[in-house]
């Protein structure tokens, strides 16, 4: 789960990472009174507009803009930022629209570092990546000058080590001063503090600023938490997810239990296990169709959650053909096929479908579906449940039990 | 910390990971999920010679089973070798380290959910020890039998296990219904699977390709093998480059996710395209820059395999 920057950097003062200081709002009304604040608090009369969209690349499509005439001038910007629909290169063609601005005192930068934490899977570790090349796309750095970019992996049982702090602080610049190395040396260690307790997957600080008096502060901050540990933080993911920013048909997936990605094409898949189900979209792509979403059921559906799904593919009115591809092993093709007919029976079946079950019940299964009066193309088998799919919606023909 | 050692000494004669003999702890065996999965690996054949739920200590499960409060206690009262995990997301990872601590040589943890940050710590812990870790989020590992139905192997974990027959191929996959459906296909050609793993789609596990992919190469009872992979990571890239470098026996693989948009999670806690790595694309030409035959569609890897052999 991803959240916004504003929230990134609660989050990181309450564990001591150093943040300008900011106040998020939904209201260009409160825009003038919160850039005087800051602006008296700080004694800086800059203050930054930000857009607070969970996509990156913010400033280059114009979610990011400098106040240098005070509290009418951050007045001015927040009006044209809030509401704008911004597309960056991570948003797609449709961007995103702004529904939430931060207000942030500006700050005397003296350089900018690349400076992030995540998960190396290859190393089995915290992996910390930094690189003197700050607020920049760091793919590109590590692939055209790898040797700008430092890797460090942490041993969890130790933590990030000193020495680990001294090499990176020697290899960002940051050891000369006195006051500069403690300032970042209490950043990592309080950053990386935040990272395990707060089961993140990634922490992502671009730009992680020093300022012209020397000190280390974070400028922004993206945050992805790791969605397997949301039963250690259900009350804060509840309360800092933004539904906004998510897929309405997602999200309402996720809360019955299953795990639903929409994709653009016109067949319906339900599947269980999440290797067949990426699987039957692959596979519907190679007899020449295309998959309208990703859904795999899990192992242990029940027959309500099997409705639940069958209904949330049923209303998505792109679908024209719907693919039923089972294996089941814990699964029971009769717990399908009750979902399927209870489904199909509430909403109606309007178009072509065709199911493929093996495994578990699978006679009970296939038994059901054949005496449930509806329109249904069985397969023998993965390959052929597909080209039956494809080959229904292409010719439009009446399938097998049509009345015609 | 000082990081405990088993003392139990590695096994060399065994086909590979698992065979009839292997004796078997199942931790939260008395739990929805434990239970009716202890009780169809019971009906397989699997030697199950002990469960653990702590509190249970003194039941008996399925009028057979001894159930123990600890793994340690298990261990020394049965002489359980290998441990597969029911335990919910919570408690997982110091399940493993459990495990591992009363000195079993393999741990296959089914368990789905288990945070990433919790595996870097039980990764670490088991560096210290001879424990290997199958999972977390897998079907397990089977090694089919020669009765009916395959029965009289041994089946540690959630696959179907009458869809099996004992054979000479190998099937490796981070995938659990994939693997059946692999397996399924296999079958119903006249092939048999000497074993099959599933090493489980989270972004931090325990046994890799290239570690299965070793004991395929050195078991004398796999002449060839199916691996499949997803999109997500580079364990695929690596295991092509171990292939080319070392792998006697014909392999043929599957990518999944050839058609899964970037950035999005697709079921599987690992298998995303981050930062517009870790692709199919990438991974099906590091397949075939190394001699592999990749099928075509799902539908086709038992006949690619069958191609090879």
């Amino acid at each position: 789960m991803k959240i916004h920057e504003y929230q990134a950097k609660q989050l990181f003062r309450r564990y001591g990472v150093a943040t300008p200081e900011g106040e998020s709002t939904t209201s260009v009304a409160d825009v003038p009174a919160i850039a005087k604040r800051l602006i008296d608090s700080t004694g800086n009369a800059v203050v930054i507009v930000k857009a607070q969209i969970h996509a990156g690349g913010r400033g280059k499509g114009g979610g990011v803009k400098v106040a240098k005439g005070g509290p009418d001038d951050a007045r001015a910007l927040a009006e044209k930022i809030l509401g704008m629909q911004l597309i960056t290169k991570q948003t797609g063609p449709a961007g995103q629209k702004v529904r939430r601005l931060y207000i942030e005192q500006g700050l005397d930068i003296d350089r900018e570092i690349y400076f992030a934490m995540l998960v190396d899977r290859e190393e089995r570790k915290v992996a910390v990546i930094a690189s003197r090349a700050g607020g920049v796309d760091i793919e590109e750095v590590a692939e055209k000058e790898p040797e700008k970019v430092l890797t460090v992996h942490i041993d969890p049982l130790l933590g990030l080590a000193g020495f680990q702090i001294r090499k990176l602080a020697y290899f960002l610049g940051l050891a000369d001063k006195k006051e500069t190395f403690a300032s970042f040396s209490k950043l990592a260690t309080s950053l990386y503090d935040c990272f395990t307790k707060e089961d993140c997957s990634m922490v992502e600080v671009n730009p992680l600023v020093v300022t012209k008096q020397g000190t280390v502060v974070a400028l922004d901050g993206k945050v992805t938490f790791d969605d397997n540990a949301e039963f250690r933080h259900k009350a804060q993911y509840a309360e800092l997810r933004d539904a906004d920013e998510e897929d309405p048909i997602e999200l309402e997936a996720k809360k019955v239990g299953l795990s639903y990605v929409s994709l653009d094409g016109n067949i319906g898949c339900l599947v269980n296990g999440a290797g067949l189900a990426m699987a039957t979209m692959d596979i519907i792509k190679h007899y020449g169709g295309e998959p309208a979403n990703f859904l795999d059921v899990g192992g242990g559906a029940s027959q309500e959650q099997v409705t639940q799904a069958f209904r949330m593919i049923l209303s998505d009115k792109d679908v024209k053909g719907i693919f039923v591809n089972i294996f089941g092993g814990i699964m029971r093709c009769d717990i399908i096929a009750h979902g399927v007919i209870a489904a199909s029976k509430e909403l109606g079946l309007k178009v072509p479908l065709v199911v493929r079950l093996e495994g578990t019940n699978v006679a009970e299964g296939r038994k059901l579906l054949d005496e449930s009066g509806l329109k249904i193309q069985s397969a023998s088998s993965m390959g052929d449940g597909a080209q039956k799919i494809v080959a229904a919606i292409k010719s439009n023909a009446p399938l097998r039990g049509d009345a015609a | 910390m000082r990081p405990f050692v088993a003392t139990q000494p590695e096994r060399t004669t065994m086909s590979i990971l698992v065979d009839k003999n292997t004796k078997v702890v199942f931790q939260g065996i008395t739990g929805e999920s434990g239970s009716l999965h202890a009780k169809a690996c019971l009906a397989y054949g699997t030697q199950i010679v002990a469960g653990v739920t702590p509190g249970r200590g003194g039941q008996t499960f399925e009028g057979k089973v001894p159930v123990f409060n600890t793994v340690e206690e298990a261990v020394k009262q049965t002489g359980a070798e290998v441990s597969c995990i029911f335990v919910p997301p919570v408690g997982a990872a110091d399940a493993i380290c459990e495990a591992a601590a009363a000195g079993v040589r393999l741990v296959v943890c089914i368990t789905d959910g288990v945070p990433v940050i919790d595996m870097v710590r039980v990764r670490q812990y088991l560096s210290g020890t001879k424990t290997k870790l199958i999972g977390p989020n897998c079907p397990g590992v089977i090694t089919p039998g020669d009765g009916e139905n395959s029965h009289g192997g041994c089946k540690i974990g959630i696959m179907p296990g009458h869809i099996h027959r004992k054979g000479k191929i190998g099937v490796l996959s981070k995938s659990g219904t994939l693997t059946y459906e692999a397996v399924g296909q296999l079958t119903a050609l006249g092939i048999g699977q000497s074993s099959c793993i599933g090493i489980g789609g989270d972004p931090v596990g325990g046994l890799d390709f290239v570690d299965c992919l070793e004991l395929f190469n050195n078991d004398p009872e796999t002449e060839g093998l199916i691996l499949i992979g997803e999109i997500g990571g580079n364990a695929e890239q690596r295991a092509a480059a171990w292939i080319k470098a070392n792998m006697k026996k014909p392999v043929c693989a599957f990518i999944a996710g050839r058609t899964a948009p970037p950035g999005k999670r697709m079921g599987h806690a690992g298998a995303i395209i981050a930062g517009g790595k870790g692709t199919a694309a990438e991974k099906i030409a590091a397949f075939e820059a190394a001699g592999v035959k990749v099928a075509p569609s799902p539908a086709e890897m038992g006949t690619t395999l069958k191609s090879l052999l």
